[in-house]
């Protein structure tokens, strides 16, 4: 395990100098231009894009928890239970959805910018979170649910208390999924002009120029891996508070 | 809300009678009907449009009745009905709807005008979406079995199939963008299948393999996995652009590549990556199905004296079978959305009509790229889901 947490902290290492100084790189990247070409791209500053990129995909991503768990909670509810059927099917066909058709439909709705890309993360972000939540919250034990209700919590203590606590790990996972689905998906809004990494790519792909592409795309690969790691990480911590086994993580 | 409680107030009908959906639907399609507008109008492609609601967009002979039904439709899900009435109103009103917008296009276009342009509102998407939505609540709650399903999707292939082959359409701009290129819409269309389908095939016929071999080689298991999660994480965009230049010096260099088409512009670069995405699904999903088999009909194949080989072909294999299909359901579904990207490098596909509409402002080129691959998308779920379910053994959980 010692070697992998080394090749963690070496990727963090390299990621942050890369964002905050990328012309130290430009000895690595210069092999790959053809004809004197910029081996980095100074067009927008890296660590500009970078912030950028990270501020879509979380503002989407906090919207799209808030509103999956909401809707989770209620139609795990009795008052809600009528609506059970219809949002697993929603769930369901939302995934068939590609989110690059959700973006191209929701520029004719919002035009360019950074409000189509913002909404095409949402709305895909939803789904993954949707059903992990519903997942976590339908598959608490009998017994537990018994135990809370025995011990004279109302619905709402039971919720906040219990519920949602032996939930969250399972949440987690769900948030997960959306974060690094949206990581490479905000890539894509460069083509209606959001301001993400994938203006590096993009600009690469137009420019013939290899380095770009693969300056751009590893940025948003490595930030995707360490998020990744990150939540793996707390989604063993919260189990492990919950006393459950750690869930699996593939 | 207070729809809800003035109806009640107004007749016997008392708010434990309201369907809670069908107040959800309801609010939606009356936004829909009153909001927004049902039709737009544009004097060519790229300019605004005007907003036209239902009663500007229709002689009035049309237009009544349709409010009628409309209005009728809401009615009957807005109260508690048995599910066929709810489900053949919202069906009847989908599909008074999809023969009104074209209605409306023809109705619309001043006679000889080849510039003009004429597409559903906001208001037809939300009314459609209402519908769609107490649609697809009745038809979860009917549990229609596989080839039901698929036989539902099947006929509704057919009638809109019938709706575009009798030109009822023609005038909605969308398909006047579709007129312009038929040919070439046609060829994008196979070539979106090929690449699809072509990089599923593949990832099957080295992704199950190669998930057996993780699954009887623990040491393996873990650094497989995690190579292909991370190919997951490289942004599609990226992906596809960082192989046109080996592609390009495959086909360069290695005797008979350029003859197979394969080069840095094409099919091939896009190709490969769709197959690097394609195997983490497959190879994770033959490990767990394997996994998933149980230990007692393993116990007695292996007192029978099967070797391994038989053991996996004639015992492991079947019973893992709907678990490995399940993966190649998420490759396909996938794929078909991945593949637009294509159109971005050259490669072709459907999202050359997206990223062509996306540069010259033309949202109605960017539709005709985007909703048959939506469809596409839509119809390979339906049926991959239906194969899944047939391929489980009977009894075996009904749930997904």
């Amino acid at each position: 395990m010692k070697w992998a947490l080394g090749l963690r902290l070496v990727a963090v290492v390299l990621l942050a100098a890369f964002i905050f100084a990328p012309e130290m790189f430009a000895p690595v990247f210069a092999p790959l231009t053809q004809f004197g070409a910029p081996p980095i791209y100074t067009q927008s500053a890296i660590l500009d894009l970078t912030l950028s990129h990270l501020m879509l995909v979380g503002a989407a991503t906090l919207a799209a928890t808030i509103l999956a768990v909401g809707l989770a909670i209620l139609v795990t509810r009795p008052f809600g239970a009528e609506f059970l059927p219809l949002s697993r099917s929603l769930a369901n066909i939302g995934q068939t959805f590609p989110p690059v058709a959700v973006l191209a439909l929701a520029v004719p709705a919002m035009g360019f910018g950074a409000g189509p890309t913002l909404v095409a993360l949402f709305l895909y972000g939803l789904l993954p979170i949707f059903e992990n939540a519903l997942t976590g919250l339908e598959s608490l034990s009998p017994s537990v649910r018994e135990a809370a209700r025995g011990s004279g919590m109302t619905g709402l203590q039971r919720l906040v208390r219990v519920e949602l606590p032996l939930a969250f790990p399972v949440i987690l996972a769900g948030i997960r999924l959306s974060v690094v689905i949206s990581l490479s998906t905000a890539t894509i809004g460069s083509t209606v002009a959001a301001k993400t990494l994938g203006e590096v790519i993009i600009a690469g792909l137009l420019s013939n120029n290899t380095a770009f592409v693969l300056q751009g795309g590893l940025v948003v690969g490595v930030l995707a891996v360490l998020i990744y790691d990150g939540f793996v990480a707390i989604e063993k911590i919260a189990a492990r508070r919950m006393g459950q086994s750690v869930p699996g993580t593939a | 809300m207070s729809l809800a409680t003035g109806r009640a107030g107004l007749s016997p009908v008392s708010i434990s009678r309201l369907d809670k959906l069908g107040v959800v639907t309801t609010l939606i399609a009356l936004a829909g009907l009153f909001l927004q507008p049902f039709m737009l109008f544009r004097a060519n492609r790229i300019v605004l449009g005007d907003p036209l609601e239902l009663w500007q967009s229709l002689p009035a002979f049309v237009w009544v009745p349709t409010l009628g039904v409309i209005l009728a439709g809401i009615g009957l899900t807005l109260v508690k009905t048995p599910r066929t009435v709810r489900l053949s109103a919202g069906v009847a009103v989908l599909a008074l709807l999809a023969v009104v917008v074209g209605v409306s296009a023809s109705y619309l276009t001043p006679e000889g005008d080849s510039f003009a342009r004429v597409s559903p509102g906001g208001g037809f998407w939300i009314l459609i979406f209402a519908f769609a939505l107490s649609v697809t609540d009745s038809v979860a709650r009917l549990r229609l079995g596989p080839v039901p399903r698929v036989l539902a999707l099947a006929a509704v292939g057919v009638v809109l199939a019938a709706i575009l082959y009798s030109g009822l359409w023609s005038d909605l701009s969308i398909l006047k963008e579709y007129a312009g290129r038929a040919n070439s819409f046609w060829q994008q269309v196979q070539v979106h299948l090929v690449l699809a389908l072509g990089s599923m095939a593949a990832a099957a016929v080295f992704g199950i393999p190669l998930g057996i071999v993780s699954y009887r080689i623990v040491r393996v298991r873990a650094a497989i996995l995690n190579a292909l999660n991370i190919v997951q994480t490289i942004p599609s965009m990226a992906m596809f652009g960082l192989l046109i230049a080996p592609m390009a010096w495959v086909g360069a260099t290695i005797p008979g590549a350029a003859e197979l088409g394969i080069g840095g512009i094409g099919v091939a670069p896009a190709f490969l990556a769709l197959f690097a995405y394609s195997l983490l699904p497959v190879v994770s999903n033959t490990v767990v199905g394997l996994d998933t088999v149980p230990r007692e009909p393993n116990d007695a194949a292996r007192g029978v004296g099967m070797t391994d080989l038989q053991r996996l072909v004639r015992i492991e294999m079947p019973l893992a079978f709907p678990v490995i299909l399940t993966g190649i359901r998420i490759v396909l579904v996938q794929n078909i959305g991945l593949t637009v990207i294509a159109g971005l490098i050259g490669g072709g596909g459907l999202g050359t009509f997206v990223f062509q509409g996306i540069s010259q402002t033309a949202m109605d080129l960017v539709l005709l790229g985007a909703i048959p691959a939506v469809a596409m998308a839509f119809a390979a779920a339906i049926v991959l889901d239906a194969g899944v379910e047939l391929s489980r053994p009977k009894g075996a959980g009904a749930q997904r």
